[in-house]
């Protein structure tokens, strides 16, 4: 099963490293990994995605916590969350119909157009994975140049928060 | 100058680390000198609380405080050179990390402007020992020094201790600034579980009293977190049978009624078959190694399982486990002796008796018996006379292959931390390196190395290392020209096709413990075993070399075969 583990973990060179190099020596899979510091400077939060049996999973977890960088953990799997993921799609658009047509997706997936040349648009699309995959399946008929993801980020619903 | 004033006074990185590790109390570090660690060399040099042992290697560096960390109550320090020096200590340090060893080796870097440039002897340390310490650090900054040594040693020692590096760049060494050691540190990353939850440790207990065939396995955990003792006081008060994995000889009389011998892949017939048939598992500070458990599928079939451990993810790793109780072993035993005490019921006695007989049963099958008919030296037979004339209160340590499998077998370990070998990595040439560790622990302790000709000549320049020190080790070489394990699974398994487990030009032993300095004997005869330990026990500041010719042909047995479950032993 899928789970989303967001970690707080100490801002110090090399922690990354070690969470990444966790997940390759003990064969565990990582779908996406998103990190940067937090409103706390001397923090970093992780969103993690991977997929596992339970058993696995617990082991991921307790894996981590156990690693001296990581602070605290959260498998948002557990709770009421959000995810959200960003899409920097680049397009090519050297007919008006095009420009017209991709400008219509864009708009029915609430995404952005943020940059305009010549015979090309960047979209910028935000949500759950699912719909920038869908996003990009509608896109088919062109010719897509390029694809940003940012991998995915997750919070808890309500009162359940991460935080020391 | 003011009394305030001095104290206020600069001092450089080097000096620094020879305070920080004067103020852990640490007496004695291993190690070898090079470019990047010459100002700490040099600051050893000028002060007298710190002693250093040079070794000829730095794997002997690492292993050597590894046996004096397993032998002793406090932490091994190990301090090598940046780039080869690191490396060379890898080894030891995923030793150290597998057997859960508290180690803080110090490594050399090269200067922090030069980090990253393929500089000379530079290699990313933080970057290689990752996956193998505790933890690990780069300190940036002469400020951070002391803290981080600090930190250091407080994370190797606490919880589920192991190995951690402190990489310190030579231009570190040389800036300065106040001397400042820290009394206690708080992480917030890092708090272990002390005490065991009280509401698991009354469900333990009611399981524990309501076994019918119970089973006691404890493992490395329980000397480590020295809880030998309460371990003792808890299988005696219950009367049940105990097991002890590899790590874990000597965390319980060997000499006790209730205690079956080791248990596992070369475990003896009772241990296992016991395992096999217990209704209630009680795990200590065990990991459930698939050296212990053989096939997972088929361990323990009818057990509930409680499982004490310092380290959560030891818990449910390998085997799905019924009461998990994550805390220190002694102090959990302590509150499981006190539940025992306050529980209403006693263990089911009748049970137990029938339970006692049908292990009887199991135990007349005398597995651990050998014939000694053939005129040929028995490795086993050298191991039990050295346990009988050392009255088995020797420290002993092993190298790894069938010589560390007849040592765990035969010499019956009556108390913690005598017993100094390779579980986990399994790694050739620790025993010598071991020993001298051990024997700086423990100067007046008789300290024997049971190995075998070719586990030996892996370390065996840490032979120079002894001489400089005068350290009296008692070698005991199992030589059978083989690579003895590797033979019997090429004979088991490969149809005797015994690619490379011949050794075609050995030594001659006795020069070359002459050459280093030292006594070597060889024995060929048996009758002349027992003549040749005594002489060389007696042979009190000497180390003795003594070379065994066993006979070739012997395996180790009993035998659960990978994949087999631990019902189905090979017996001889």
């Amino acid at each position: 099963m899928r789970h989303i583990i967001s970690v707080l973990l100490e801002n110090e060179s090399g922690a990354l490293s070690r969470v990444a190099g966790l997940f390759s020596a003990r064969g565990y899979n990582i779908e996406s990994l998103t990190v940067a510091p937090t409103d706390d400077p001397s923090l970093s939060r992780m969103t993690i995605v991977t997929s596992g049996s339970d058993e696995i999973v617990e082991q991921i977890t307790k894996q981590l916590n156990k690693l001296i960088d990581v602070i605290k953990l959260l498998d948002m799997t557990a709770y009421p969350h959000i995810e959200r993921e960003m899409a920097l799609v680049k397009v090519r658009v050297p007919e008006a119909s095009e420009r017209e047509e991709v400008k219509r997706l864009a708009d029915i997936f609430r995404g952005r157009i943020i940059d305009v040349a010549l015979d090309s648009y960047v979209i910028e699309i935000t949500g759950e994975g699912s719909k920038l995959d869908a996003f990009l399946v509608a896109l088919d008929a062109f010719t897509v140049l390029e694809v940003v993801r940012s991998g995915v980020m997750g919070i808890a619903r309500g009162e359940v928060a991460l935080q020391i | 100058m003011s009394e305030s004033a001095s104290s206020a006074t600069a001092i450089t990185g080097a000096e620094i680390f020879c305070r920080s590790l004067e103020a852990e109390g640490v007496d004695v570090v291993f190690g070898y000198p090079g470019g990047a660690v010459l100002h700490i060399y040099d600051a050893l040099y000028r002060q007298d609380k710190v002693s250093h042992v040079l070794v000829r290697h730095e794997q002997g560096a690492v292993h050597a405080a590894e046996g004096y960390a397993k032998s002793s109550d406090k932490p091994g320090v190990a301090l090598v050179t940046s780039g080869p020096g690191a490396t060379n200590a890898i080894t030891g340090i995923a030793d150290a990390y597998m057997d859960s060893v508290p180690l803080v080796v110090f490594t050399g870097q090269v200067p922090t402007s030069m980090i990253g440039n393929d500089a000379f002897q530079e290699v990313d340390t933080v970057g290689i020992t990752r996956p193998c310490v505790k933890h690990n650090f780069l300190v940036k900054d002469v400020k951070d020094l002391a803290t981080t040594i600090k930190k250091a040693f407080y994370v190797a020692t606490t919880g589920r201790p192991g190995p951690v590096v402190v990489d310190i760049p030579k231009d570190v060494t040389a800036d300065t600034c106040v001397f400042e050691y820290p009394d206690s540190i708080h992480m917030r990353s890092y708090n272990p579980t002390t005490k065991g939850h009280t509401g698991q440790i009354r469900k333990a207990v009611d399981l524990i009293l309501s076994a019918k065939q119970p089973m006691i396995y404890t493992g490395g955990g329980v000397i480590l977190g020295r809880g030998s003792e309460a371990l003792t006081e808890f299988t005696r008060q219950l009367g049940y049978p105990i097991t002890n994995t590899l790590m874990g000889l000597g965390g319980y009389p060997a000499s006790d009624k209730q205690f079956l011998g080791m248990l596992g892949m070369h475990g003896t017939y009772e241990a296992n078959m016991a395992m096999h048939h217990a209704d209630v598992l009680i795990a200590i500070g065990a990991r459930f190694d698939d050296r212990v458990t053989g096939n997972i599928e088929k361990f323990c079939p009818h057990a509930k399982i409680v499982h004490v451990d310092v380290d959560p993810s030891s818990i449910s790793k390998n085997v799905k486990v019924d009461v998990p109780i994550v805390g220190e072993v002694e102090p959990v035993l302590r509150e499981l002796i006190k539940g025992l005490n306050e529980a209403g019921s006693k263990p089911d006695a009748e049970a137990l008796a029938t339970w006692w007989k049908q292990i009887a049963e199991w135990q007349a099958q005398d597995c651990l018996k050998y014939d000694q008919t053939s005129g040929l030296i028995k490795p086993q037979y050298v191991v039990q006379k050295f346990w009988e004339l050392t009255e088995g209160d020797a420290y002993v340590t092993s190298d790894v292959g069938q010589h560390q499998m007849w040592a765990a077998q035969f010499y019956g370990f009556d108390k913690p931390n005598r017993w100094i070998n390779s579980g986990g990595l399994g790694t050739m040439g620790v025993g010598l390196p071991f020993a001298m560790g051990v024997q700086f622990a423990h100067p007046d302790a008789t300290v024997g190395c049971i190995t075998g000709e070719a586990s030996i000549q892996m370390c065996i320049q840490e032979l120079s290392t002894c001489f400089q020190y005068q350290l009296p080790l008692k070698i005991l070489n199992l030589n059978n020209r083989y690579l003895g394990m590797v033979r019997q699974w090429q004979e088991f398994f490969y149809q005797g096709r015994y690619a490379m487990s011949y050794m075609d030009a050995l030594p001659d032993f006795v020069k070359l413990a002459e050459a280093y300095g030292h006594v070597g004997i060889q024995i060929t005869q048996p009758g002349d075993v027992e003549g040749a330990i005594r002489e060389a026990l007696a042979q009190k500041d000497r180390l003795v070399f003594m070379d065994f010719i066993t006979d070739q042909s012997e395996n180790v047995y009993p035998m659960i075969p990978a994949g087999a479950g631990q019902n189905e032993m090979i017996l001889v």
